[in-house]
């Protein structure tokens, strides 16, 4: 997306404007988090389910590389074509070579963050290859000429009468029509159309075993199916982190994943694709793109066990009123502000900043990530290595002088209270960053210390 | 250097060194309902399917035509026991081009068992014909034994552990969408309507 320069405060604050629309968005979100409690609530062994996915996953980031090797085996046995990228322009390149080598200038491609993460449509528009997304939330921000806003439900910023009005516009559906049932029709009919007519489809992965060589796709319409199983040629794509050890441990993930998400016992399809069906061709792209570095940095490769569940956006109070757009990243949310400073630490220095720390996050998280710790210690890193977000850290240089003298501080503090009674305006304005969508407290009359020196016997 | 070998050999440098064994999951195998086939229903109801307890073939022909008619609609099976209710007459036969799939009203297939916690059914494309057959049908109906229903995912991966196969999925209820608004619409891009037929 290009947001220009702007951070998440002011994304943020572009997406505050309507009020009403925050209200809706939040409440969504929240609506999901207790069908997510709800069902959560039914299985008493779900914490002994979250503590053995997050063993799992660290048993796995201790032998990626073996895993790697092992599943890359096992795949190339099985008759897949297994490719290796680097980073994101490796992945786009060698997705584009496979298209290329069909002759074709189409694509149906089902919902992969991954994809999103490396820009892959942007990059085959301008190789003049037309992408066309499956998955219904997919398409209708596709249609929009917007990213996705949240890693499981891409449109959830989007009322519904807007989508009527966009699908009037490309899909030709009467104006002004917004009912859900309608308008799901017509994609139906319209994406049916796509799917019998595309020779090659991508997918995401959402498992990927070592032991067997075989990924797992969860989605709940079947569009990655549909794509699979009619294209020709099969391209699943992702990142290195997915694998798991064995067969038996996708019992431990899917019963954790849709619950966390959606609070559905599972989705309705969990395909497990192992081999190409007859006459086809199936490859798989296993993508780095900064995972093997956030691998080495101790405090945050925790990181890479999430399995994209989405249960920490959802809970997390800054990003159901803050919107995903103003994340301006592909994983929006809490985990995506851990993630995305890996990548590129100048241009999300701001990210780990739009948290309030309260540890929601990593109360929801199926797979245990320390998610508000991993944000504090971004945090730290990034002033440390002077990328926070200027206007704190001005606000934070003073606040630790202030803080490492009594004097200053007991000085600060009159100061403080002085001004907020007699000069709000200089608390209450843009420049102090923590004023924004906040009212700021109003005065005490003495400070606690004035008061415990007048009071103690 | 290849990626492939500069990915490994990050991977190689970067990983944890601690040693974590990969934890014992035995103890969920144990999970077990007191009524796994009243579950099953239960959470298959839940998530927009529909399950029947029937004693036979014919019970199943019955109430599928109540709403299929394989001479005016096409109607598929994969179960020989039920041929007389498709539109010829026979068992599906696979045809590697897909795309003569798209007219298909209803599909009746066979499944391998049930899993009671989450509603779903496991098939491997042996019971499919084709892997698109579930997918691109109007309509699916499934058959399973009441003893093939099992309790949670634990014992279903016992179940296929070792097993082979091309693809195999876990279907759970009709296609559904909830993107516009959350409001839940059966029928995405896949069938809008999942009949589990359980025999006893
Ligand atoms: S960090 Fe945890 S809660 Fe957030 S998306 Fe990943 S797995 Fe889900």
């Amino acid at each position: 997306m290009n947001t220009g320069t702007k951070d998440h405060a002011e994304l943020a604050g572009i997406f505050n404007k309507d009020e009403d629309r925050v209200n809706w968005h939040d409440e969504t979100l929240w609506w999901i988090r207790a069908k997510r409690d709800k069902i959560v609530h039914q299985l008493p062994e779900w914490e002994a389910l979250r503590e053995t996915a997050s063993k799992i996953k660290f048993n796995v980031l201790g032998n990626m590389d073996t895993y790697l090797m092992e599943f890359e085996a096992a795949a190339k046995a099985n008759g897949v074509t297994v490719h290796w990228a680097a980073d994101a322009k490796e992945h786009n390149e060698i997705v584009h070579k496979l298209i290329a080598e069909q002759g074709v200038t189409q694509m149906v491609k089902s919902k992969s963050m991954l994809t999103e993460e490396c820009h892959l449509n942007e990059y085959l528009a301008t190789h003049g290859i037309e992408v066309i997304d499956s998955d219904l939330g997919e398409r209708i921000v596709q249609l929009a000429g917007e990213p996705p806003s949240h890693i499981v439900l891409p449109c959830i910023h989007k009322k519904k009468e807007e989508i009527g009005d966009l699908f009037h516009m490309h899909l030709g559906t009467p104006s002004n029509m917004a009912d859900p049932q309608f308008l799901t029709e017509t994609a139906r009919g319209s994406l049916r159309e796509t799917f019998l007519t595309r020779k090659v489809a991508l997918t995401g992965v959402n498992f990927a075993v070592a032991e067997t060589g075989e990924f797992v796709v969860c989605t709940n319409e079947g569009n990655a199916d549909m794509g699979a199983h009619l294209a020709k040629v099969h391209i699943a794509c992702m990142g290195i982190e997915k694998l798991i050890p064995k067969r038996e441990h996708l019992g431990v993930f899917l019963r954790l994943l849709t619950r966390s998400a959606t609070g559905q016992p599972q989705t309705t399809y969990s395909s497990h694709f192992a081999k190409p069906r007859a006459g086809q061709e199936m490859h798989i792209v296993l993508v780095d793109n900064g995972r093997s570095v956030q691998l080495g940095r101790e405090d945050f490769r925790n990181s890479l066990k999430c399995i994209r569940c989405g249960a920490c956006m959802n809970t997390c109070p800054v990003y159901r009123r803050s919107g995903g757009h103003s994340y301006h990243t592909a994983v929006a949310g809490p985990i995506g502000s851990i993630l995305a400073p890996n990548l590129d630490m100048k241009k999300y220095a701001d990210l780990p900043f739009a948290s309030t720390l309260c540890g929601s996050c990593s109360n929801v998280c199926p797979v245990k990530i320390d998610i508000h710790d991993q944000l504090y210690k971004w945090r730290q890193v990034l002033v440390k290595e002077g990328y926070a977000p200027t206007g704190k850290k001005i606000a934070m240089q003073v606040m630790a002088k202030t803080l490492a003298s009594p004097t200053m501080y007991h000085a600060a503090g009159k100061m403080g209270r002085l001004t907020i009674k007699y000069a709000p305006f200089a608390v209450s304005n843009k420049l102090n960053p923590w004023y924004k969508e906040r009212d700021m407290p109003s005065a005490p009359k003495e400070s606690f210390g004035e008061w415990y020196a007048k009071n103690r016997k | 250097m290849s990626s492939r070998e500069k990915i490994l050999a990050a991977v190689g440098q970067n990983k944890i060194k601690e040693e974590m064994p990969i934890p014992d999951i035995a103890p969920f195998e144990q999970i077990a309902y007191d009524d796994p086939i009243a579950q099953y229903e239960t959470v298959l109801g839940n998530i927009g399917g529909k399950a029947h307890r029937v004693k036979s073939y014919e019970d199943i022909k019955a109430i599928l035509a109540e709403k299929y008619d394989g001479r005016t609609q096409r109607v598929i099976s994969l179960l020989p026991d039920l041929v007389d209710i498709t539109s010829t007459g026979s068992v599906y036969e696979v045809n590697p081009e897909a795309h003569q799939l798209a007219d298909v009203e209803l599909a009746v297939i066979g499944a391998h068992f049930g899993v009671a916690e989450n509603g779903s059914v496991w098939v491997t494309e042996e019971l499919l014909g084709h892997r698109a057959v579930p997918f691109i049908c109007q309509h699916l109906a499934a058959v399973i034994s009441a003893d093939q229903i099992i309790d949670t995912m634990h014992r279903a991966y016992i179940r296929i552990a070792d097993g082979k196969y091309g693809f195999g999925t876990f279907i759970a209820g009709p296609s559904k969408t909830a993107d516009i608004e959350q409001s839940l619409v059966l029928g995405a891009h896949g069938p809008r309507s999942m009949t589990v037929f359980i025999m006893e």
